[in-house]
């Protein structure tokens, strides 16, 4: 029985370990690869805007901003819609409704990406042009199905006997919600928007297709951009000598370390509203 | 039951084994262009020999690294291989050019039958001529009207040979074009919108009034965009066609290095549709293993003699007959 014990207790250290080698391996490569771009750049390559493949010049800040704000456009349309749904769906409805309604929620993160690309082109493209505004718009209708059914999910959660002291007190619906199920549920909440936020960043044919792919930045919101995700799937396939190759690798790396930044932050957010809750 | 799990593994795996032994394979990477035309020849040739050929279709430069690392039994590409990377993959690299394809400009007005010269439309992509009613555009077409709209110039966002073609023409009639913006499979252009893609442009000009892009012959064929006649060397508008890019390999052989490794831009002939390149197989002179040369060399011949009737029904450019008699002989030294 205890060698039982030991056995299971081993495998399952060696598979949960796994995991973080595998991310600390792709780390490695893909900071190696990128040595070149590296060493030729410096950090400058971080706040320089060019992109100049023939002379071998590049700086990925215009990418860097059109992938943060087309994110951030998503998830100032997305989190009201998505939070609004989730809550609808988890206080105030309780018919037959609810399921047909949830279900197509979740039918949304069933379509493809590429499907949801061309719509962009189709629909969105007469009407926004094709800049950060369109892809701000698809990122957002992408996002809402995470944000939503995991909103949802946490606000379940909530045990009963929160709202039931709630009405007790004479409490409308409203003032239930405000303040007996959303405060115990924020941090959950605020995971499920950074889910949404982790997908917009990462989302790479949708965005390419209705971004316009123009490496400048711009204020103008229906101007062309670029993003990090879009420059690799642009790009890399035909990446050919030496230093462009690495330079797409050091793009692959500033994305990662986007990525981890913002999720650090998440992290720290959902920390800090969680143990304001229990002070409360 | 494990006993007769066991056997029918045992036999599973014979079967696979003796598969694996008798059919030859060959395996290939590269250049997306040519990848429709490659898929129907791979499958029509299994058909007639028996041979299996694998082909991945993951851009240019993936085919030349995967073709250099000695993954692969030949690479293809839109672009010749440099003389160091030709030096790096070990430095006996034949280049085959299989066919040619036209690059179609296209555009979104509502008016047909727009025409222009290399030097405006290298003015029109650098931005210099920003609006439809523009005087140099207007000499060109004086039959139609002109509306004073907005320009909005498309190109692709992804690395590519049909952006290496054009770019490479833009070069070759603008001084101007050549010393600002160059040529390559991706350039720094000083104006315009991104498309993924032939789709991706065709799509955005389809839903971009005042638009003008580029776009391989069957792009613009099937998504029925109205197509820019082009002046020739000789002096003629020509629309893009299959022939005009064949005319233009035959215009364009005399100049044609022996190793195959040039371009057919902007070819002397009137029938000569000006955009237009080659696309190329890239196999080893020496080859190490002898059954796999043999197939090789026979696929090869095949592709360039039989094979190129199935070129123009997917709008590329069959070789001109000199041509083909040239690349056989090509095929014969591989050792």
């Amino acid at each position: 029985m205890i060698k039982g014990d030991t056995i299971f207790r081993k495998i399952s250290f060696v598979l949960a370990l796994s995991i973080p080698l595998l991310f600390c391996g792709l780390f490695f490569v893909v900071l190696w690869e990128s040595r070149l771009a590296l060493k030729t750049f410096g950090f400058s390559f971080f706040f320089r805007s060019a992109w100049d493949p023939i002379k071998g010049d590049y700086g990925v800040l215009p990418f860097i901003y059109g992938t943060f704000v087309s994110s951030l456009l998503a998830l100032v349309i997305a989190v009201p819609l998505g939070l609004g749904c989730a809550i609808y769906l988890a206080e105030v409805t309780t018919t037959k409704f609810k399921e047909w309604l949830a279900t197509m929620v979740d039918l949304l993160a069933a379509v493809p990406s590429v499907v949801y690309g061309l719509w962009g082109i189709f629909v969105l493209g007469p009407i926004f042009g094709f800049s950060l505004m369109n892809a701000g718009v698809l990122l957002a209708i992408m996002i809402l199905p995470t944000i939503t059914s995991v909103s949802r999910e946490v606000l379940q959660a909530v045990p009963e006997s929160l709202r039931e002291s709630a009405r007790a007190l004479g409490a409308t619906r409203w003032e239930t919600v405000r303040l007996a199920v959303l405060p115990p549920a924020a941090s959950g909440i605020i995971g499920a928007i950074i889910l949404g936020l982790g997908r917009a960043m990462g989302e790479t044919m949708a965005v390419t297709m209705v971004i316009g792919n123009r490496p400048e930045i711009s204020l103008n919101l229906f101007a062309p951009a670029y993003s990090l995700s879009a420059v690799i799937a642009n790009e890399f396939a035909e990446a050919v000598s030496d230093l462009n190759y690495s330079v797409m690798v050091e793009v692959g790396l500033t994305l990662l370390f986007l990525s981890l930044v913002v999720n650090g932050l998440a992290r720290f957010l959902v920390w800090k509203t969680s143990s304001q809750g229990r002070i409360q | 039951m494990l006993r007769k799990l066991f056997v029918v593994f045992c036999l599973l795996s014979l079967f696979m084994s003796s598969k694996a032994l008798w059919a030859l394979t060959l395996n290939g990477a590269g250049a997306t262009f040519p990848y429709p035309l490659y898929s129907k020849w791979f499958s029509v040739y299994k058909e007639i020999s028996g041979v299996q050929i694998n082909y991945a279709p993951i851009g240019s430069g993936g085919g030349i690294r995967q073709f250099t690392a000695g993954v692969v039994d030949f690479g293809a590409s839109d672009a010749p291989m440099t003389d160091a990377e030709i030096k790096g993959a070990g430095g006996d690299v034949l280049h085959i050019p299989t066919v040619a394809g036209a690059v179609a400009v296209v555009y979104n007005l509502g008016e047909e039958g727009l025409k222009l010269d290399g030097q405006t439309l290298a003015r029109i992509f650098m931005g210099e001529i920003t609006s439809w009613d523009d005087e140099q555009i207007a000499k060109l077409n004086p039959d139609l009207r002109l509306p004073k709209r907005k320009i909005v110039v498309v190109h692709r966002s992804d690395s590519s040979g049909t952006t290496d073609i054009f770019t490479n023409y833009l070069t070759k009639v603008s001084a101007r074009w050549a010393a600002k913006v160059g040529a390559g499979k991706s350039v720094a252009w000083p104006t315009g919108i991104g498309g993924k893609g032939n789709p991706g442009v065709a799509g955005v000009v389809k839903n971009t009034v005042g638009s003008i892009g580029y776009v391989e012959l069957a792009y613009s064929e099937t998504n029925k965009l109205p197509v820019v006649a082009i002046k020739n060397k000789s002096g003629k508008f020509v629309l893009p066609s299959v022939e005009g890019a064949t005319a233009a390999m035959k215009g364009g052989l005399k100049n044609l290095p022996s190793d195959f490794r040039g371009e057919i831009l902007n070819q002397p002939g009137a029938d000569v549709y000006p955009i237009c390149g080659l696309t190329w197989l890239l196999v080893h002179q020496n080859q190490v293993n002898e059954e796999k040369k043999e197939t090789l060399k026979s696929f090869l011949r095949w592709a360039v003699t039989d094979g190129q009737k199935y070129a123009a029904q997917l709008f590329y450019s069959p070789l001109p007959e000199d041509l083909r008699t040239k690349v056989l002989s090509t095929i014969d030294s591989i050792r």
